[in-house]
């Protein structure tokens, strides 16, 4: 009983750390990618005993600057639904990991681990579901300050997470009739193999391109990042936010940059064969190479590498969203709403039904 | 649909373009110099803060009637010993007793610099001329200290041999 309650703490605390590490690092990705797409230097400034460390500090910095300011609540707001924004808002945007496996099993004392903190048959529905419920935190933010910018932002959130969200549900209804399963950890397993004498892992984009690039688009809304900071507007409107300060507004920031991270864990368990490693079989105890060669993988390292491949890909997933938040402008709220309706939505049930159509005749 | 189409064409090109364009710029070295641990390289002929090498100064006044802002301020005083000449072979005639030039007035044209006899006055690549005080933007070249120029102004009978720039202004 303690030892399962022991298991269940030490990988939840190993999740989410993984989770807030990573956006944690984001934010000074952000900086540095920006900055070397824009041919510039980037964070440099904050260093550590004289170590600059590539102004990896500046998270740190960070942090001590938000937690020291001062921390505003506007006359006339009840300072418990104030400071409760940003707390729903984190917290719902760090719970759809915990549907998300993040390696197989770990053999650990002669009982196998596994590498997932809630295995649900449902687990794409509950993700989905938990990553619609962060319409609250925005709602009740701009709500709750009393101030028009802000319910300005929160409604335009509302219009466009709400328009999004139809997206993402239809564009994977073409993954989920492909894999047969809603349950993530089985969609990684049938991703977990290959396909053309063994050349190609069998990942999900290869057969589902389009649903990918139609998730990764809404995935990005949804984030209410650039391109769709609407909500956000920074030069602008300011949006949701627009009454918060210090680390509530931290919270905020901070809530994007995990929604990332869930988004491209989402990517990667879909369509990237989540933990599974190309050519590394767990059956077969090692690498199977395609040209037909052996090599030999102890099964502790077999699950290490599946572990560590899951981050190496989330990694590349959330380059690549930042990527393209500093190559796009944003859009106008016209061609957001647009792009979500006209274009992917009919891209996405197109999906659905070719995907159908195939499997029924491939099926036969 | 056939607006549809072109709209579908035109917006997946924008993105894409794009986002390889800042592919590719991710893997440049940035341009960035930081500025005050490394000095940019200048121009050979940039026009940065002016210099005059008053020890070959004549005096001729010709800077301070080209300048177009009227920032040069001389006065010059008949010399009553001889002076020697420049470096150029130019015979010195006149104490310089001021010579300022107002860089806060400047405008870098380098039109001084073209017409000075002597090529005493040049651009230097200095560029960083900040100071907390603007009256410290006033450059003085004039080796003469006022006691100096005092006690020439005396000998002269207060009379001068040229006086331009704020100095010739009535106040
Ligand atoms: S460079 Fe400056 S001092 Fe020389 S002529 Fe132009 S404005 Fe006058
Ligand atoms: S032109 Fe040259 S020599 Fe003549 S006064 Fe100016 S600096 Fe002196």
């Amino acid at each position: 009983m303690l030892r399962t309650l022991l298991i269940d703490v030490g990988k939840a605390l190993y999740l989410f750390s993984g989770l807030m590490g990573l956006a944690a690092i984001l934010t000074w990705m952000e900086r540095k990618q920006s900055a070397l797409m824009q041919d510039r230097v980037g964070a440099n400034r904050a260093r550590i005993f004289g170590l600059r460390l590539l102004g990896l500090p500046h998270i740190i910095t960070d942090a001590v600057k938000l937690l020291t300011k001062e921390d505003f609540v506007p006359a006339g707001v009840p300072t418990w639904l104030h400071a409760l924004a940003p707390w729903v808002t984190l917290t719902v945007a760090c719970l759809p990991a915990a549907a998300i496996p993040f390696g197989h099993v770990l053999p650990w004392g002669g009982q196998a681990i596994e590498l997932q903190l809630m295995d649900m048959q449902v687990g794409l529905v509950y993700a989905l579901a938990i990553a619609s419920m962060a319409i609250y935190g925005v709602i009740l933010a701009g709500w709750v300050t009393r101030n028009k910018w802000a319910v300005l932002g929160s409604l335009r959130a509302a219009a466009q997470l709400i328009g999004f969200g139809v997206v993402l549900g239809i564009s994977l209804i073409g993954p989920v009739l492909l894999y047969g399963t809603l349950n993530l950890q089985e969609m990684v397993h049938w991703q977990d193999t290959t396909v053309l004498h063994g050349w190609l892992p069998r990942w999900g984009i290869f057969f589902q391109p389009l649903a990918f690039l139609v998730f990764l688009t809404v995935g990005i809304a949804e984030t209410k990042r650039i391109p769709f900071d609407l909500p956000e507007g920074e030069s602008e409107i300011i949006g949701y936010f627009l009454e918060y300060s210090g680390m509530k507004f931290g919270a905020f920031f901070l809530a994007d940059f995990i929604e990332t991270v869930v988004v491209a864990m989402l990517t990667v368990t879909v369509f990237l064969g989540g933990w599974s490693v190309p050519y590394l079989s767990a059956d077969q105890g090692g690498f199977v190479w395609p040209w037909g060669a052996h090599t030999a993988v102890p099964p502790a390292g077999v699950a290490l590498l599946q572990m560590a491949a899951f981050w190496v890909k989330v990694f590349a997933v959330c380059w690549l969203l930042l990527l393209i938040r500093w190559t796009l402008p944003r859009f106008r709220i016209d061609q957001a709403v647009r792009l979500g309706w006209q274009y992917l939505l009919p891209l996405s049930v197109l999906n659905t039904f070719g995907t159908a159509a195939v499997l029924l005749i491939v099926g036969q | 649909m056939k607006y549809w189409w072109y709209r579908f064409y035109y917006t997946t090109r924008g993105v894409l373009w794009p986002l390889w364009v800042g592919l590719v710029n991710l893997f440049r070295r940035p341009v960035t110099i930081q500025y005050p641990h490394e000095k940019p390289r200048l121009f050979p002929r940039s026009r940065m803060m002016l210099y005059n090498d008053i020890d070959n100064c004549i005096g001729c006044l010709q800077c301070a009637r080209v300048c177009p802002v009227d920032c040069i301020a001389i006065e010059t005083v008949k010399a009553d010993k001889d002076l020697g000449v420049t470096n150029t072979g130019h015979k010195k005639k006149l104490y310089v007793t001021i010579f300022d030039i107002d860089e806060a007035k400047c405008c870098y044209c380098n039109l001084c610099t073209e017409v000075c006899p002597t090529e005493c006055l040049v651009m230097t690549p200095n560029f960083e001329g900040s100071v907390y005080d603007r009256y410290n933007l006033i450059l003085r070249f004039a080796k003469i200290t006022p006691e100096e120029r005092a006690e020439i102004l005396r000998k002269a009978g207060g009379k001068t041999a040229g006086v331009t720039g704020i100095l010739a202004r009535k106040a």
